[in-house]
This record gives C-alpha cells, sequence and structure tokens, in this order.
C-alpha cells in the first residue's frame, strides 16, 4: 500500500481542507491520507470535514507546532 | 448523475447558496471561503453574483479594499495595531496603500488568494450564476467574465433558494 501524504504546513484556512479534498480523489478507498499542517484551526476543521463526508479520522495529533492527521477513505 | 454517487447519498447531500453583492477584496472572502469548503464537504453550492459582486467574476481581478465604511478595520503593524479611520480614505493613495498592505499579510500568513479560491470554486463544480440585470446595468459583457458561468436573474435564484437548506447573502 502506498503512503498517502499531504504537507498542508504554513496554510491558512481553508486550503488544508481544500488541497486535502483534492488529494483524497486520488487515495483508493480504504486507505490513509497523512495530512500536516500548522493551522490550529485545521484540528477542529478535519474533525468536521471527516463528520461531514463520512471519511474517517483515524487520528488527529500534534507534535510541536505541527498538526497531524490520519483521514481513511470511504 | 455521475456512475460513482448512490442515490442514497444523492438524497442526502445538502445545499447552499449564497448572494455574493461586494467586490472588494475584502469581502470578497467569506463567500469564496464559505463556497469553496461547503463543495469540499460534498455539499452542493450555488453562488448568484449580483451589483459589486460580479467584479469578482472578471477575467482580470484587480479587487481592492476601502477603508471607507469600515470603521472596525486595523492594520497589523509593527507588533501594534493600527486603525483606519474612514476619513482617511479621502487621502489620495490610502486606499491603495491598504490594499498592497493587506495583499503582503494575505501572503505572509499562507491565507489563500482570490484568483485561487475562484479556480478552486470552478474546479469543485461550483454553480455561477452571473446577474443579467446588473452585467446590462454596469455594461459588462459575458465575454468580459471567466468561462464556466451561467447567466440567470432572480427568478432563477429563487428556484435554487426554496430547495437550499442554507441561503446566505454577503
Amino acid at each position: 500500500m502506498a503512503e498517502h501524504v499531504l504537507n498542508a504546513e504554513g496554510l491558512n484556512c481553508p486550503l488544508p481542507i481544500l488541497k486535502a479534498k483534492k488529494a483524497l480523489k486520488s487515495v483508493p478507498q480504504g486507505e490513509i491520507l497523512v495530512v500536516t499542517s500548522t493551522d490550529p484551526g485545521s484540528v477542529a476543521d478535519f474533525a468536521a470535514f471527516c463528520n461531514q463526508t463520512g471519511n474517517e479520522l483515524v487520528s488527529s495529533s500534534n507534535e510541536g507546532n505541527v498538526y497531524r492527521f490520519e483521514i481513511k477513505r470511504v | 448523475m455521475p456512475d460513482n454517487v448512490t442515490h442514497e447519498e444523492m438524497d442526502n447531500a445538502k445545499s447552499m447558496s449564497i448572494i455574493v453583492t461586494k467586490g472588494t477584496l475584502d469581502w470578497a472572502y467569506p463567500p469564496f471561503i464559505l463556497a469553496t469548503t461547503a463543495a469540499a464537504m460534498d455539499i452542493n453550492v450555488t453562488m448568484f453574483f449580483t451589483f459589486y459582486g460580479l467584479a469578482l467574476l472578471k477575467k482580470d481581478l484587480d479587487l481592492k479594499i476601502s477603508t471607507l465604511g469600515n470603521p472596525a478595520m486595523e492594520m497589523p503593524m509593527m507588533g501594534m495595531h493600527m486603525a483606519m479611520p474612514n476619513i482617511v480614505s479621502v487621502i489620495p493613495g490610502v486606499d491603495r496603500m491598504a490594499t498592497t498592505m493587506m495583499k503582503n499579510l494575505i501572503k505572509k500568513k499562507g491565507v489563500a488568494s482570490i484568483p485561487e479560491l475562484r479556480e478552486a470554486a470552478v474546479d469543485l463544480d461550483i454553480r455561477i450564476i452571473a446577474c443579467q440585470m446588473t452585467l446590462d446595468l454596469f455594461e459588462l459583457k459575458q465575454e468580459d467574465m471567466i468561462d464556466g458561468i451561467e447567466i440567470g436573474g432572480a427568478a432563477t435564484y429563487m428556484e435554487t433558494a426554496t430547495k437550499s437548506d442554507i441561503n446566505l447573502y454577503i
């Protein structure tokens, strides 16, 4: 399984979400997209995005100023 | 209907319409941010551009901000916040300066540009309607506008609005 990664660091709302949506299109169903961002608002936004779209937010964590999200495409 | 979308998904799909009435750089943000984000969240979005909002559909975007009628406006500057009282708007070059400051801030903070958001709106298949009456009023031609837009009037908007879960006026 190839790893799908999106670096959205340095981008502000709503770019991480827009880029994630675009990136998810090329992720096969059931596989995971890893997104990193530096926008603190993206923590709440990725949770809301996944709730609305039905994609699964497998994990949401942060290390220093970098936030990391694992999104499983449904 | 695309093949990969089930009937259930179509039935569950939410929809939103936005009337866009303002054409300055600052006021271009709320409608484009909400519309593109909603579309990314699988919400069907229609944007109806009327009056000054129509400027946001021009091929050549030259958006500015005005300090006039914007009494709460403050720009960060050297760790402080500089107020922009209405009165400074009469000084030649102030609005140009405020526009340059805003564009620099947008770049520095990783905020999307309006052309970038508009492109995303088209990519996300947002339905874009330009107001026919405004085109006539301001003597604008469809050739001056970006491709992929519809031309329509109040009735076109209302038909969409009655079927939408969310209707916004910005």
